[in-house]
């Protein structure tokens, strides 16, 4: 089993035709997930990539049962498609875009809320590189040959740091149940915890390993949950100890503006709260390795 | 995006929030000439630069004559402020504004957050004003009122309501408060703000209140539909290698260090950076070359990292996922091509199509270092800026 997405995960492409949206649509049918279409308003009723194109989500996950989609949308529009997927029904979605206004993704949260927790969607993102269950299912723009199936989970807020880390676990011969990417954004879907919660539950996930960095308070709620909750080991890797307070560094959301928000801090909370923290982000791959042989 | 204390003054006063007479100057001239505009016996003259903590600086001035003024506008445009804000760089005073001196009796605090934690704009409020808010909030917390605002419904009266009375506001006075947090809401919600800060919110003897300073800083992400608010940006407070790099649509920060870097996606930019600092190092920038670089762009990044004399080694890490190596490689040998490239520069590829640009490096027959790891390209990058140092 994995989280979120399996081989049977029937995916929709948002923002289908434009060009970003049809190469990483041929890359991920080619990596074997089941796109089943697509949407791009206006050009309902066409075909592309041998793929039927909607004009709207609903009627996209009518025709084919979808449950998952993935959000390739210009910024100014994609909360929008966020909101209609959340909307149409779908169960899991990835919003790739990045670049949406902090109060846009206000917004979507808010909507959101108008769902029942069970029925509710689960997003993830904005400006991640979206989530891949290896051999199983690619909804993301991430290369797929670093990622061996197997028991590690991995959660990120960083695209090409959690590549980084699955890369150095495949040299060791680590394999990866999921790896989810959640986003640089202040205002994100689902927190590191909420995805800690869902490694914790999957039976096939022995390990995790997060990935954050500085800004949020998300690295500080995914160690108390740890500390309360988790039974399985966790490895983790805070970015960040060289960024000076008050600048931005890249991610809108990366971004040291108040206490507990520093990598120093959040490595600090962490390993208090009795996480197993890699020394420097060469040792992603080896720590979890240590980690995995104390546990057989 | 930051604007100046003038601007964020402009802005709220056109939703309502009451400020004291004032005008701008670029000259001592113009400064004497804005206090006889303005009137009254006492005036401040306040240098504009993208910081607080000016007074402690030297940057706010209280004066009662022409003289004064001319003579404090004289000292201050041109003069460089250094605040526990803008770093030892300081930043530069090139406007003045010029505001009457306002009877206080006493000073609050009016704050609205992107509050990360709850996902929703927040109302910070203190009887406390005129104090930095973390000061406030080691010292006195019992003075700070919080108040997290609905999304779809707004702030609602009855919620400045409780604000302002929290505030001790005198209940004649209630309404005005009113007036004030909501028209500070709504300048937050309307003009995408990140942040609205008025410290000190003042009462004065006359029952008024006023917005004495007021910051704003504005989403990035939100200028695209907010035209009026890029039009305040002030290029001059900004650090100009990030002012190039942002014009050419690249994410830079500048820091102190001499080992240049160039990288994709700003996590992996970020841990490189931390690498370099565990292998005994020090980065000189952050620079975030994004998704589906062209070789093109890689140039331009090439072209800006070694625009810094102070560097003195040069590291690119690039993990393709939307990247192609093949198209970093290119961009690479470009670089050597047109540029002058005296730098020593070690180049770490992985991921999509590495093969190939690992060997159209090697082919290219510019003396680029190449390593298979992280680990093994910050120690490269660091012994090649040990030996330019030692050399020179």
């Amino acid at each position: 089993m994995s989280i979120m997405i399996d081989k049977n995960t029937k995916v929709l492409i948002q923002g289908f035709t434009g060009k970003i949206g049809t190469f990483h649509a041929k890359e991920m049918l080619e990596y074997g997930t089941q796109v089943v279409g697509g949407v791009t308003p206006g050009k309902g009723g066409q075909t592309h990539l041998e793929l039927p194109v909607f004009n709207t989500m609903k009627e996209a996950v009518e025709a084919t049962g979808a449950d998952a989609s993935i959000v390739f949308v210009p910024a100014s529009f994609a909360a929008d498609s966020i909101m209609e997927a959340a909307d149409a029904g779908i169960k899991s979605c990835v919003a790739i875009t990045d670049g949406i206004p902090a109060q846009d993704m206000m917004l979507v949260k808010r909507y959101m809320y108008r769902y029942k927790k069970e029925e509710r969607m689960r997003l993830t993102g904005p400006n991640c590189a979206g989530t891949i269950s290896p051999d199983r299912c690619l909804l993301g723009i991430m290369p797929g040959h670093i990622y061996i199936p197997g028991n590690v989970g991995i959660v990120a807020r960083s695209g090409t740091l959690g590549y980084e880390a699955a890369s150095q676990m495949k040299a060791c011969g680590i394999g990866i149940s999921t790896s989810v990417g959640i986003g640089g954004d202040p205002i994100n879907g689902c927190s590191h915890r909420d995805i800690l919660e869902l490694f914790e539950a999957d039976p096939e996930t022995e390990a995790v390993m997060l990935i954050g960095e500085i800004g949020g308070p998300q690295e500080a709620d995914a160690a108390e949950y740890f500390k309360n909750h988790m039974t399985k080991p966790l490895v983790a890797y805070i970015a960040g100890l060289t960024a000076p307070k008050g600048r931005r560094m890249g991610h809108a959301g990366a971004i040291v503006s108040g206490k507990g928000e520093s990598a120093a801090e959040k490595v600090e909370l962490l390993r208090d709260a009795g996480v197993t923290v890699a020394p420097d982000p060469s040792e992603l791959g080896s720590t979890m390795e240590r980690v995995l042989k104390e546990l057989a | 995006m930051d604007i100046h204390e003038y601007q964020a003054k402009e802005l709220l006063s056109e939703f309502g929030v009451e400020i004291s007479p004032g005008g701008l100057a670029y000259s001592p001239e113009q400064a004497v000439y804005r206090a006889k505009e303005i009137g009254g016996h006492q005036w401040v003259v306040k240098a504009q630069i993208h910081s607080g903590a000016r007074g402690k600086a030297g940057g706010i001035k209280v004066c009662s004559s022409d003289e004064e003024i001319w003579n404090a506008a004289e000292e201050l445009l041109g003069k460089r402020l250094v605040t526990h804000q803008t770093g030892p760089g300081g930043k530069v005073v090139y406007r003045l504004y010029i505001e009457q001196v306002a009877d206080i009796e006493r000073e609050i605090y009016l704050a609205l957050v992107l509050d990360r934690n709850k996902q929703r704009v927040t109302v910070v409020t203190s009887t406390e004003g005129g104090m930095d808010i973390e000061e406030v909030a080691a010292t006195k917390p019992e003075s700070i009122h919080r108040l997290e605002v609905e999304p779809a419904v707004g702030l609602r009266d009855f919620q400045a309501r409780e604000l302002a009375f929290a505030l001790n506001i005198h209940p004649e006075m209630i309404s005005q408060a009113v007036h004030c947090i909501e028209g500070a809401y709504q300048a937050f919600r309307e003009l995408d703000a990140t942040l609205v800060e008025i410290n000190p919110l003042v009462v004065t003897k006359d029952n008024h209140i006023l917005a004495l300073d007021a910051k704003m800083s504005f989403d990035d992400n939100a200028l695209f539909r907010r035209p009026k608010i890029s039009e305040l940006r002030d290029k001059s407070q900004e650090d100009s290698r990030e002012t190039a790099a942002s014009d050419r649509g690249l994410s830079y920060v500048g820091l102190d260090g001499d080992i240049g870097c160039m990288i994709n996606g700003a996590g992996l930019a970020m841990a490189t950076m931390d690498m370099i600092k565990h292998k005994g190092g020090e980065p000189a920038n952050f620079l975030d070359i994004g998704g589906g670089a062209s070789p093109d762009r890689v140039t331009k990044a090439f072209r800006l990292v070694l625009d810094d004399e102070n560097v003195k080694a040069m590291l690119v890490n690039i993990f393709a996922g939307i990247n192609r190596c093949d198209w970093i490689a290119e961009g690479v040998i470009q670089a050597f091509g047109k540029l002058d490239v005296r730098t020593p520069v070690v180049v770490r590829l992985s991921g999509t199509n590495v093969e190939k640009g690992m060997q159209m490096l090697k082919d290219s027959g510019y003396p680029v270092i190449t390593a298979d790891t992280l680990s093994e390209a910050a120690e490269k990058v660091v012994a090649e800026r040990n030996r330019v140092a030692e050399a020179s």
